[in-house]
């Protein structure tokens, strides 16, 4: 049988609707949780990077270059059969997947925060403190709020991009989508449905969600 | 300077500050009588505004004293003071800046009403009265609720002194706040400068509107290069500049100094 005369068949798909269906929760799990945990750290870590203090900075800019320089799946695999080799303790995959996603996106939305509030200009800094207001309260009040609108279309482009890179924890066996379809494939020996169907997937869910950044991107850009 | 019958509001003693190697001021000393304005002229660059930011701590300096009514700080190098106090110092301590620094966020309602509402925690609608009045105080009444994006340059500097005004500071500090306008909106500010002028408010001026100095200002300092070179009565230092270097700075704005009373000779 060749390519030419394949018969295309996506029917026997239809049993396995529930293990696709429960994959795709998995990706949105991860995806979801990795994006919460990853903005909580990429607050806390952008925040900290603020700090004049050497201390405090050289420990952050070397965790936020060793995952931005590091291929996903790299850290992926070494989380997960090397670093408990090195602590000593074992990790479930489900935990390896999510902390290394977590770490991973930190990395990239610390430098967002950065970005987004030393993007805004000194004097804004200036007159909310000639005003007595406390460092806290400048961040607060006054950077945050504008800050915070530039960094929202970043923001959103790099959790669109997380989306896909949560496909990669597959190769751990953590029973996502694609890791689903991998389950299916080695039953059926019908890679093309089974992947054509996995693609679409992923496709039917981040297009609606690029535009949807888009209609927000133009909409932040006409309130300047 | 025969004000000694006077209360002394700002002093500042042997103000020393660098930025890296740049050495910026170089022992300054002044002082600002209760009630009274003074003026800061000079070259740009001779520090004039990092000597204002010095005032109310906005830089912090590495020696001297600065004292503002009852509050004093000095920094005798090493120990900085927290951000509790430094902030306390400034909310005292009006400031109006040459880019006006309006919060872009806030309407100019808000913008007055931020220090009394997030700074003295005062309930909102108390917040927003005092807001109001300045605002009206300042001529804008009827745009309380623009954005800065929609307000000309001379009412954004408007606001800007209405938000300074609302934490009652006991003095005020202009930083070339004419500098940045259009030569036809220069007027509206000025003269709500003078008319706070009038009312008593202390305030230090960094300016260039050499008229306007003469006028409102009871002594004018003439600095340069890190250090106050000449500082009496604006009939002397701008009419009758004694220091070469004060001499040389004034040339360029003689059109209007040959006008002043007393320019005679």
């Amino acid at each position: 049988m060749t390519s030419v005369t394949y018969n295309w068949d996506f029917s026997f798909l239809w049993m396995y609707r529930w293990l696709l269906l429960k994959g795709l929760g998995f990706t949105m799990l991860y995806t979801i949780g990795s994006v919460v945990f990853g903005l909580l750290l990429g607050l806390l870590v952008g925040l900290l990077r603020l700090s004049k203090s050497w201390l405090v900075n050289f420990p952050l800019i070397a965790y936020i270059e060793a995952f931005r320089c590091t291929p996903l799946l790299v850290l992926i695999i070494w989380f997960y059969y090397a670093f408990p080799v090195l602590v000593g303790v074992d990790m479930p995959a489900s935990v390896a997947g999510m902390l290394v996603l977590s770490l991973y996106t930190g990395a990239f939305y610390a430098e967002i925060f950065r970005g987004g509030v030393i993007s805004i200009e000194r004097g804004q800094w200036d007159a909310a403190r000639a005003i007595g207001m406390r460092q806290v309260q400048v961040l607060r009040r006054v950077i945050l709020p504008q800050a915070i609108k530039r960094m929202i279309p970043p923001f959103i482009n790099q959790s669109i991009i997380q989306l896909k890179n949560t496909s990669l924890v597959s190769t751990i066996a953590v029973s996502d989508l694609l890791y689903q379809g991998q389950l299916i494939t080695s039953a059926t020996y019908r890679p093309l449905e089974t992947y054509t169907t996995v693609a679409f997937i992923y496709f039917a869910i981040l297009f609606p969600l690029t535009l949807g950044a888009q209609v927000v991107e133009r909409r932040l850009q006409r309130s300047d | 300077m025969g004000v000694s019958t006077n209360a002394t509001m700002i002093e500042v003693s042997d103000l020393w500050k660098a930025f890296g190697p740049l050495q910026v001021l170089k022992g300054i000393s002044l002082e600002v009588p209760k009630g009274s304005a003074v003026a800061i002229i000079g070259p740009s660059g001779s520090g004039k505004s990092t000597l204002l930011r010095c005032i109310n701590l906005l830089e912090l300096p590495e020696r001297g004293r600065v004292r503002v009514g009852d509050q004093a700080i000095d920094c005798a190098g090493g120990k900085l003071p927290g951000d509790r106090h430094l902030a306390s110092f400034r909310a005292r301590t009006g400031m109006v800046f040459q880019l006006f620094n309006l919060f872009p966020h806030m309407t100019a309602l808000e913008n007055v009403g931020a220090g009394p509402l997030f700074v003295k925690k005062m309930p909102p609608g108390q917040a927003r009265e005092i807001a109001r009045a300045l605002l009206a105080k300042v001529g804008l009444a009827d745009k309380a609720n623009a954005y800065p994006s929609h307000l000309s340059g001379g009412q954004r500097q408007r606001v800007a002194i209405a938000r300074a005004l609302a934490m009652s500071p006991e003095v005020i500090l202009f930083d070339e706040v004419t500098s940045a306008l259009d030569p036809e909106l220069v007027g509206e500010v000025l003269d709500v400068i003078r008319s706070l002028a009038e009312e008593g408010m202390t305030m230090v001026l960094v300016t260039h509107e050499m008229a306007f100095a003469h006028e409102v200002a009871k002594s004018v300092a003439f600095m340069s290069d890190g250090v106050i070179v000449e500082n009496g009565p604006p009939a002397e230092v701008l009419v009758r500049p004694q220091n070469p270097r004060t001499q040389a700075f004034l040339a360029r704005f003689h059109s209007f100094t040959r006008s002043f009373p007393g320019a005679g000779s």
